[in-house]
């Protein structure tokens, strides 16, 4: 019954693009008609509307069409491969949602564990939230091209400072939300500090770890797309948005964006089938 | 020599901090963040004069600020582009929309529920990308930013407005019922008083939001004037002083919207139990 709904909403979706892109891609066609100086005849119009080269809204099966030959028509090496490039987003993606994520963690428990480091930092660290990290990509790629470091390091750096910030919060959050009897019976077991931590703080932070997670690894695509931007790297899906835009390829940009899109849709979906798995083994009822 | 008196600083920094961390009461408390936040200005000032850290790698506090100083007035130009013109129209433009949105969905528990799970995976989406085809729509100017934005900020104040309209409990919404409240007087009086707390949470995290897409999107073209142009051009010129004013004034804006934000909340929610002390 939970699917009816969604699927109702999503073709409602579809109709609506192929009505835009009709109506977008009207006057581009029309134009070159009378440029060739034919009448203009409706249903012909409508069909190249829909199947332009280079449409100012591509329609959905030109953007599917386009995702299918450039993934899976095309060698994996191909540079003109879409899974290579994706594959280069997210392997900065990955090692920077890695870096950030254990970064996180534990600032997050020096800082539940340190009470200076609570009263000191802790407001900066909410502050950032605030503050637009992406906007120090360009810097980081700069600093770190000047060091003699390209490729991937600057980008799962830019990642890993998009993942920080939310972990660290979360993880916070997580481990200070303990449930205050379960704290007070390990007081009174005489528990040391690292028996609390492992058999209660950290259990019980898992929900909020997770929360954060799944913002997280977001974060951590668009970090690596957006670290490709700024110096016109080469390859990457950010980079084929460059590319795309630069040359007026609307259908290459969507598919790029496409690609993105299921990329982060999975990596929110595995770590919502860890969530469970996780959650099943500590005993929760679902 | 440079080494030595970093490590000197740090430490009665630290001991300083763990002094001040143990200060109680409200302005007060400020003090150990502020100190923490003072000493690392220093250690960086006196790590990089030290070193002589090219400007390349990391400029100096007080060249960023003598930076500021003298060029204060491409910073003001560039801040009204994106932040006056781009940021708060799409802002506005895209709450206003997910509002609307949101109570259209409450109308129709199958709009809802059909609505909700793609709302909340638009909102995981990397949405920054679609700055290349507005700027392609809309032009080079402040037009395709705002279009950005709009598309970046509509769908979190959508998800959090729908689960806010919804927050009032069943016997609040029996008893409206029984004073034969029509659905309009229900929304006004019970769920939307219900759902600000809500509403506030997607105003707070779109604010950084709106900021962030209005900055991306000049990396894609943009007049020569705006801060994502700004940081693109000076950071390929290896003017990092200028790149780093850029993100000061950045950071500075998203802290005051932020702050603005959060104080229309305190003000709309007093009665929320998070805001009674």
């Amino acid at each position: 019954m939970h699917v009816l709904p969604i699927l109702t909403v999503s073709t409602i979706l579809v109709v609506l693009w192929y009505a835009l892109s009709i109506l977008l891609n009207w006057q581009v066609v029309t134009d070159a008609q009378a440029r060739a100086g034919l009448t203009p005849e409706f249903r012909a119009t409508v069909a190249q509307t829909l199947n332009h080269t280079r449409p100012l809204l591509p329609a959905p099966h030109q953007v599917i069409e386009e995702v299918w030959r450039s993934t899976a028509t095309l060698p994996v090496t191909s540079r003109r491969s879409l899974i290579h490039h994706a594959w280069i987003t997210l392997s900065a993606a990955l090692a920077g949602f890695g870096i950030g994520t254990l970064a996180g963690v534990l600032l997050a428990t020096a800082v539940t564990h340190i009470r200076a480091l609570d009263r000191a930092l802790m407001p900066w660290i909410v502050a950032s939230q605030a503050i637009p990290v992406l906007a120090l990509a360009p810097i980081v790629v700069v600093a770190l091209g000047a060091l003699g470091f390209d490729g991937l390091l600057p980008k799962a750096l830019i990642a890993a400072f998009l993942c920080f910030f939310p972990v660290a919060i979360g993880m916070v959050k997580g481990l200070t939300s303990a449930d205050r009897l379960a704290l007070d019976l390990l007081r009174t077991y005489s528990a040391t500090r690292s028996q609390v931590f492992w058999t209660t703080r950290l259990p019980s932070s898992l929900p909020f770890l997770f929360a954060a997670l799944k913002v997280a690894a977001a974060a951590a695509v668009v970090g690596a797309i957006v670290a490709e931007l700024p110096t016109g790297a080469q390859a990457g899906l950010g980079a084929r948005l460059l590319a795309g835009s630069y040359f007026g390829q609307t259908v290459q940009i969507w598919a790029a964006l496409t690609v993105a899109a299921i990329l982060s849709a999975t990596l929110v979906g595995l770590l919502a089938l860890l969530e469970r798995a996780l959650a099943r083994r500590m005993g929760a009822r679902a | 020599m440079t080494a030595l008196s970093a490590l000197v600083i740090a430490v009665i920094g630290a001991v300083l901090i763990t002094r001040l961390a143990r200060i109680e009461g409200r302005v007060l408390s400020l003090a150990a963040p502020i100190a923490f936040g003072v000493l690392v200005l220093i250690l960086w000032e006196v790590l990089v004069r030290g070193y002589e850290v090219p400007m390349v790698l990391l400029p100096a506090p007080s060249a960023i600020a003598a930076r500021m100083a003298a060029s204060s007035h491409i910073l003001w130009q560039d801040f009204a582009q994106t932040f006056l013109k781009a940021v708060l129209t799409g802002y506005a433009i895209g709450c206003g929309a997910g509002f609307l949105l949101a109570i259209l969905a409450d109308r129709s528990p199958f709009l809802r529920r059909g609505l909700l799970p793609i709302g909340n995976l638009v909102a995981a989406l990397p949405v920054v990308g679609i700055a290349p085809i507005a700027v392609m729509w809309f032009g080079f100017d402040w037009h395709s930013k705002a279009a950005v934005v709009v598309a970046m900020t509509t769908f979190p104040m959508l998800v959090n407005t729908t689960a806010g309209l919804a927050a009032a409990s069943a016997m609040e919404r029996d008893l409206l019922r029984g004073y034969a409240a029509t659905p309009w007087q229900t929304l006004v009086k019970l769920q939307l008083p219900a759902a600000t707390p809500f509403i506030f949470t997607a105003l707070k995290v779109n604010a950084p939001l709106a900021l962030i897409g209005a900055i991306v999107a000049e990396f894609f073209g943009s007049p020569t004037v705006g801060m994502g142009f700004r940081i693109a051009t000076e950071a390929a010129r290896l003017a990092l002083d200028m790149v780093w004013a850029e993100i000061v004034v950045a950071a500075l804006a998203g802290s005051a919207f932020y702050g603005v934000v959060a104080l229309a909340e305190r003000a709309a929610t007093f009665w929320h139990p998070s805001n009674r002390t």
